[in-house]
């Protein structure tokens, strides 16, 4: 009996001395989920960052001869190393496409590491028709497209995610803290936001985009419109913690001791709300993410030049374009994959942001 | 309760208004209007817009010479008594474009919602009492999966796995001989035949996440006192699993009802779209895109109002399922 007591009071010495961000981080780490999920996710911003080095094409080179070129496969004998063959192609009459045959006479090396014909320094390179996804109706290299369309789909749920935290934590602690008038006006903006069903609210805000927009002006105006639902479900959460925080013994103590609004609110509130706040953000972010790729699929989100995983979609969004060219479906599995990873990280996160119970 | 609803009803008429205020707002936001929009269009097309005669004669048949406020004021005060105005784009009276359109879609919802719970609840029952089995364990992974899938992939990838399978393009509502024939029983046939495809797309995220939910009530029910009795009074396990805890772990999914409406409303707009449905969603994107303000404004307070009725219904149902709740 002496003997567990002595145990135990061990054992909370023992986690006395470990932080706070220690011991979330060794919850976390028994989450194999989480961190195969975690991995993945820093793979593919790995990948967005240096998406030409790892694009075998330019993503907007347009080469009309081999427009919706089904997926090439790669070959392999000891003598040349991988090459792709050629291809011959001829229109058909009837439907006026396109249509490929290999041509087996003609090799074209694959290069790695190299230097393509425009002088920019690629992981996979050939002279060939190299283009194992395929190509979309304009010859453009769809897995080149993908790659640089991560720069967009990955980032717009980030900073997206970021606006609504500021606005969704700010609000929030001011409507907790404060309550009265405050309180009520924000509210009922909350609940006013939480009656619009979220994509036919943000199509007619993607509508509302000037046409005259660039394309960096309209993706920083998709990640806005993004925001706009999402800090409303924040700001309820963190008000909700200030509530039962400003109550607390040591909120009484600080304003007791003559503690300015904004030093209870920074030193005391803020501080117990993070790692919840983080857990809402990261589950959050595949929401925008799926947000975005629906606007820019139905043609309401971003806009060529630049491109999106949702862009991408937009073109398999007519069916008989699809059907005849179902490699332009793509893009949907680096979606799923993102959207998968998001979720189960934010889950490891939330089980790992409790850590003492 | 009559009175808990009169005045959930009630409360409903300022949330009302601000929406019909900001929805309308966001609908003007784009430079220019309809009139700009169709003339330039028609200088791109032919070279010239003289086809639109009496271009300010028109503006003012639809009002749009006034100023956003009087155009608001206008238009709501008509849809208070039932007219809605009219559709530029399609010239006709928003009412005759909208009903049948708002019935497909409601019914598309109610499906996806019935198919939600119908699924969600008996695997979440089976997984909270298979807690941490190898089908348990499987049936979580499938339902993450499920979460994480938005509901136009699945619509897309849907469409060509029955193409290639099949060889028939699964689209719309009806076969092409039905498509506005009167309704006969053929008809109805071929109505549900098609019909199961949205229903699936659009219920399948809210299923995946309410097994989820009902897999943890359950769970937690499981282990509280009164299950135990039940066990100890010698009750055959599916008596005391599903007329003793189920009956309990399900009252959260009733309140989850309200609060999922949202998300189907959005789900089924953007897999109308895909599948090229005859419901609202369709019709709300050419709106917008042409700028068609009344036709655009009315849907959206459409889909508001929806969701406002749903949630005063959800309540009235958890009220009549659980019978500690009282809103006296």
């Amino acid at each position: 009996m002496t003997t567990t007591t002595v145990d135990q009071a061990e054992a909370v010495l023992d986690s006395g001395y470990l932080s706070y961000r220690t011991l979330i981080w060794r919850r976390f780490r028994k989450n194999r989920m989480g961190i195969a999920a975690a991995v993945i996710l820093a793979l593919f911003y790995f990948v967005a960052i240096f998406a030409g080095f790892f694009s075998p094409y330019g993503h907007n080179d347009i080469r009309i001869q081999v427009r919706y070129l089904p997926p090439q496969d790669l070959h392999f004998d000891w003598s040349e190393g991988i090459y792709v063959y050629g291809l011959t192609s001829t229109q058909n009459p009837v439907t006026l496409e396109l249509e490929y045959e290999t041509d087996q006479t003609q090799r074209y090396p694959v290069r790695f590491l190299s230097r393509d014909g425009s002088g920019n320094f690629r992981l996979i390179h050939s002279e060939g028709p190299m283009y194992l996804f395929g190509t979309d109706r304009m010859g453009r290299d769809l897995l080149s497209r993908i790659f640089h369309g991560a720069r967009v789909s990955l980032t717009v749920g980030i900073i997206g995610v970021f606006l609504s935290l500021i606005l969704g934590s700010v609000l929030g602690t001011l409507s907790g803290y404060f309550g009265g008038w405050i309180d009520h006006a924000l509210q009922r903006v909350v609940e006013i936001l939480a009656s619009f069903p979220p994509i036919p609210l943000w199509m007619a805000l993607g509508a509302a985009l000037p046409a005259g927009w660039t394309s960096i002006e309209t993706y920083l105006g998709i990640t806005i419109i993004l925001s706009i639902i999402s800090w409303g479900g924040l700001a309820r959460e963190v008000r909700g913690k200030v509530l039962v925080f400003r109550e607390q013994d040591y909120t009484t103590a600080a304003r007791s001791a003559g503690a300015g609004h904004w030093y209870i609110i920074s030193r005391h509130l803020l501080p117990g709300c993070y790692s919840h706040i983080i857990v809402v953000a990261t589950l959050a972010i595949p929401g925008m993410i799926l947000g975005e790729t629906a606007l820019s699929f139905l043609g309401l989100g971003i806009r060529p030049p630049m491109t999106s995983w949702g862009v991408l979609l937009e073109e398999a969004q007519r069916v008989t374009v699809l059907l005849n060219h179902p490699w332009l479906l793509f893009p949907a599995a680096p979606v799923l994959v993102v959207v998968i990873a998001f979720n189960f990280l934010g889950d490891a996160l939330r089980d790992a942001a409790d850590p003492y119970s | 309760m009559i009175n808990y609803v009169i005045k959930r009803c009630l409360l409903a008429i300022p949330t009302l208004l601000a929406i019909s205020m900001i929805g309308f707002f966001i609908i003007q936001l784009p430079e220019g209007d309809f009139l700009d929009r169709k003339i330039q269009e028609l200088e791109e097309m032919y070279g010239d817009s003289s086809s639109i005669a009496r271009i300010d004669e028109l503006r003012a048949r639809y009002g749009l010479d006034q100023p956003v406020w009087r155009q608001y004021v206008n238009w709501i005060s008509g849809f208070v008594v039932g007219d809605f105005g009219e559709s530029f784009e399609y010239e006709q009276e928003v009412n005759q474009l909208i009903w049948d359109r708002l019935a497909f879609t409601v019914l598309i919802a109610l499906g996806a919602l019935l198919f939600t719970y119908a699924v969600a609840i008996p695997i979440g029952i089976y997984s909270a009492t298979h807690q941490y089995r190898l089908s348990d364990n499987v049936l979580s992974f499938i339902s993450f999966i499920g979460m994480s899938m938005p509901g136009f992939l699945l619509a897309l990838a849907l469409l060509v796995f029955v193409f290639e399978i099949y060889r028939i393009p699964l689209f719309g509502l009806f076969s092409s001989e039905y498509e506005g024939a009167p309704w006969t029983w053929d008809k109805l046939v071929d109505f549900l035949k098609h019909l199961w495809i949205p229903v699936i797309v659009v219920g399948i995220n809210g299923t995946a996440g309410l097994m989820r939910i009902m897999r943890g009530n359950l769970l937690d029910v499981l282990g509280q006192p009164f299950v135990q009795t039940a066990r100890a009074k010698g009750l055959k396990e599916s008596v005391v699993v599903i007329k003793h805890a189920a009956r309990i772990a399900i009252n959260p999914l009733i309140t989850i009802l309200g609060m999922s409406l949202p998300n189907i409303l959005s789900g089924a707009t953007i897999a109308a779209i895909v599948l090229g449905l005859p419901t609202v969603g369709p019709l709300l994107l050419r709106a917008l895109v042409a700028e068609d303000i009344y036709l655009a404004g009315t849907l959206l307070m459409m889909f508001s109002l929806l969701l406002i009725i749903g949630n005063i219904l959800a309540d009235i149902a958890l009220a009549w399922a659980d019978p500690r709740i009282r809103y006296d």
